[in-house]
């Protein structure tokens, strides 16, 4: 043990001093873990000390001292301790507002909640091999998903396409962007009349790169969105349901998650076998991916000088004309509703979803 | 005074600040230039008499020099307007530069088709939408990096899922009679609210519950008793023990020590009839006692890899068997707590417990008998 008139820093011979480092190390260690041996054993007699100590011992985290956003519907955690009670229906203005959001024909649609929503995947223009390889996974994840390739040349912007496929019946197109030869983002445009997100993209991890993967199946995987808790946040995780049927195939026990940390979204999807009545067992079916939103656009992507449409071909009967597809034309300018900028992080413990 | 050789001599051997050298080729920078190149010819200093095309904002201009206007710089280049026409721009050059040298003349006429050219492409890249070009921000990258692993690890994706699969299947989100839900388990989830609910009514007899488990305890007595170590109770579902007297080893040590590495041999071989030729043999075997739990009744085709064996011996052929070469230092001697066990020989596979078992037979006939049953040991392995 060492000696308290000395300190241990002070003592210029290097053997010594790393000796008796040692020893006061050891001796501390061998103190916390008597100390902790000691705690243990007495909430082994009694529980009730465990759980208060938990109660009582918790630890701040980024999460739990996030500054509060007006916009959270949940009620604000600081004022929620003292006035639990009065704030019964905190946020009955900001539930009618999500009752009549672009994404409420999907939950009220009188349709069959089985059939899956159209989906379009395709990628930026020129896309390579790692692009191609993370769209084939998208189109295994959503049950009505279909890929097709982004045509080369002009005229085929994004709000362009965008428009078609509205015309056509899909709900959501996915445009997968790829830099330096791999996938780095994500453009989630809901059909037909928007909102449009950007996601970057980030850590892909393909099905074949998960060790001890599961294989998937056809039916339609349940879904667990976790931790939205903003305006903003439920308005993406209520983009992101509408990529999949209402009603899962719950034989299947797949489960799709899409869990916000700190803006951060982690796909994942999983197998389940439930082992007992506390007790869930799961097999990663993949793939792996994180998403960040960088924007939110109220429409579908702008499309500038898009050429003026030719007339209408003049038809004898003006029963087709009414029968064709309708027509929807993308915006000539965007208009933001959310953009990430680095100024608006002003704190580490500001998030925004 | 203008004499375009002293400019050229000038330009060419000493300096010119428009001059652009390379390895192969010498380009000029001047604006006026009409072909770009550094030479005699397309010099628009040492030239007094030079044309070329220009265009701003998108108009065409002929620019044209002449001698006559060398003292006045700032009128010296004299500028036309050419037609949006091509073919009239052409025909324009043409007339302007009349009895010109043809080197002149066919340079700007290049010139206009070139600028034509571009500004045709210009206008449509202007009529089409460009993919907007981000910059790459390492610092914000490397951050965000950063972020997103503590994110990670924060979120502790697995729990969660788990923990709101949990919910789903109490709350009853998956109907009354879910299809991914286990038979028993379902059954487990309505017991439970059931009990809930008995609670909520009140008295709750828990009482049956806790006197099977007392029964279960004093079972578990009853088994540590003859179990060796706390640590290997797991593990001891494949494993066996094989226990002798320790009085009989006097007398008949040796030999049961045979019956043992024949028994086992045995049950190696023929792992079919395993049970029911322990049962014919066990009036035969007086002296071994089988203290352990009998053998479970799964086939021990593949056993588990490690399999831990406890030799019950008298101290003197332990002490022996410790210090001689047999025992080996994989064999983990251990003192166990009970004195009836006092050594064990850890994680013997079965396969290999056959030369281990005779190894130590070897020995201790070897110590007590000096070779005597040698020509026994042999002919009994021989047969099995």
């Amino acid at each position: 043990m060492a000696p308290s008139r000395f300190n241990a820093s002070e003592i210029r011979n290097k053997m010594k001093r790393e000796e008796i480092h040692r020893a006061a190390k050891r001796e501390n260690k061998q103190n916390k873990l008597k100390r902790r041996l000691a705690q243990a054993e007495v909430e082994k007699k009694n529980p009730e000390e465990k759980i208060k100590r938990l109660a009582t011992n918790v630890p701040k985290t980024q999460d739990n001292m996030r500054e509060f956003d007006p916009s959270m519907l949940t009620a604000n955690p600081a004022v929620s301790s003292s006035k639990a009670g009065e704030n019964e229906e905190p946020n009955t203005e900001a539930n009618i507002d999500i009752d009549n959001d672009p994404f409420a024909a999907y939950f009220t649609s009188e349709a069959d909640p089985s059939v899956p929503p159209k989906v379009l995947i395709t990628t930026s223009p020129k896309a390579s091999r790692n692009t191609y390889d993370f769209c084939d996974e998208l189109v295994g994840i959503f049950p009505g998903a279909e890929f097709i390739r982004r045509k080369k040349g002009k005229g085929f912007e994004i709000g362009v396409i965008a428009g078609w496929a509205a015309g056509r019946g899909y709900g959501t197109m996915v445009v997968v962007n790829e830099d330096m030869k791999k996938p780095n983002g994500i453009t989630m445009i809901h059909l037909p009349n928007g909102p449009t997100a950007y996601f970057k993209l980030t850590s892909v991890q393909l099905t074949k790169e998960i060790f001890g993967h599961a294989r998937a199946t056809p039916h339609h995987p349940e879904l667990i969105l976790n931790g939205f808790v903003t305006r903003l946040g439920h308005a993406v995780g209520r983009m992101f349901q509408t990529l999949f049927p209402r009603l899962p195939e719950f034989e299947g026990r797949q489960v799709v998650t899409l869990h916000n940390q700190r803006d951060f979204m982690f796909f994942r999807r999983h197998r389940y076998a439930f082992r007992s009545t506390e007790k869930a067992a799961l097999q990663e079916i993949g793939p792996r991916f994180t998403l960040k939103l960088r924007w939110l656009k109220r429409g579908i992507p702008a499309v500038q000088n898009l050429g003026a449409a030719p007339p209408p071909l003049q038809l004898a009967s003006d029963e087709e004309n009414e029968e064709k597809e309708k027509r929807v034309v993308p915006p000539a300018t965007d208009e933001y509703e959310w953009q990430w900028k680095p100024e608006l992080e002003t704190t580490r413990r500001t998030f925004f979803l | 005074m203008q004499v375009d050789d002293v400019i050229w001599s000038v330009i060419n051997s000493q300096f010119c600040s428009y001059k652009v050298k390379t390895t192969t080729q010498n380009f000029c920078r001047n604006e006026y230039n009409v072909t770009g190149f550094c030479n005699r010819q397309s010099c628009p200093l040492a030239n007094s008499r030079y044309a070329t095309v220009r265009e701003k904002e998108g108009v065409l201009y002929l620019y044209v020099k002449t001698i006559e206007r060398a003292h006045t710089p700032a009128n010296m280049w004299e500028r036309i307007k050419l037609s949006k026409n091509y073919t009239k721009a052409l025909e324009q050059i043409d007339q302007e530069l009349i009895y010109w040298p043809s080197f002149t003349i066919h340079k700007c006429k290049q010139r206009v088709t070139k600028i034509t050219q571009y500004l045709i492409k210009m206008r449509r890249l202007k009529l089409r939408q460009q993919p907007k070009l981000i910059g790459v921000k390492k610092k914000l990258d490397r951050r965000e990096l950063r972020r997103e692993e503590k994110a990670l690890a924060a979120a502790h994706i697995e729990r969660s899922i788990q923990k709101e699969l949990i919910e789903r299947l109490k709350s009853k989100a998956y109907g009354d009679a879910p299809l991914n839900v286990n038979e028993d388990v379902w059954k487990a989830v309505l017991d439970g609210e059931r009990a809930k609910e008995k609670i909520k009514e009140g008295g709750v007899e828990l009482e049956d519950e806790e006197s099977e488990e007392d029964e279960e305890e004093e079972n578990e007595f009853d088994v540590e008793y003859v179990e060796a170590d706390d640590d290997e109770d797991e593990e001891d579902y494949g494993g066996r023990e094989f226990v002798s007297d320790d009085s009989a080893i006097e007398s008949d040590g040796a030999e049961d020590l045979e019956d043992l590495a024949g028994g086992d041999d045995r049950g190696t071989s023929e792992e079919d009839s395993d049970d029911s030729d322990e049962e014919n043999k066990k009036p035969a075997r007086a002296g071994t006692k089988r203290k352990a739990k009998p053998p479970p009744k799964r086939p021990t085709k593949r056993p588990k890899k490690g399999t831990t064996i406890y030799l019950h011996l008298p101290a003197p052929l332990a002490d022996h068997l410790s210090q001689g070469l047999v025992w080996r230092s994989k064999w983990r001697r251990r003192r166990s707590h009970s004195q009836k066990k006092p050594y064990c020989l850890g994680e013997v596979h079965p396969q290999t417990l056959f030369t281990r078992v005779h190894e130590i037979i070897n020995y201790t006939r070897n110590y007590f008998f000096g070779g005597f049953f040698e020509s026994i040991r042999t002919a009994s392995f021989e047969n099995t």
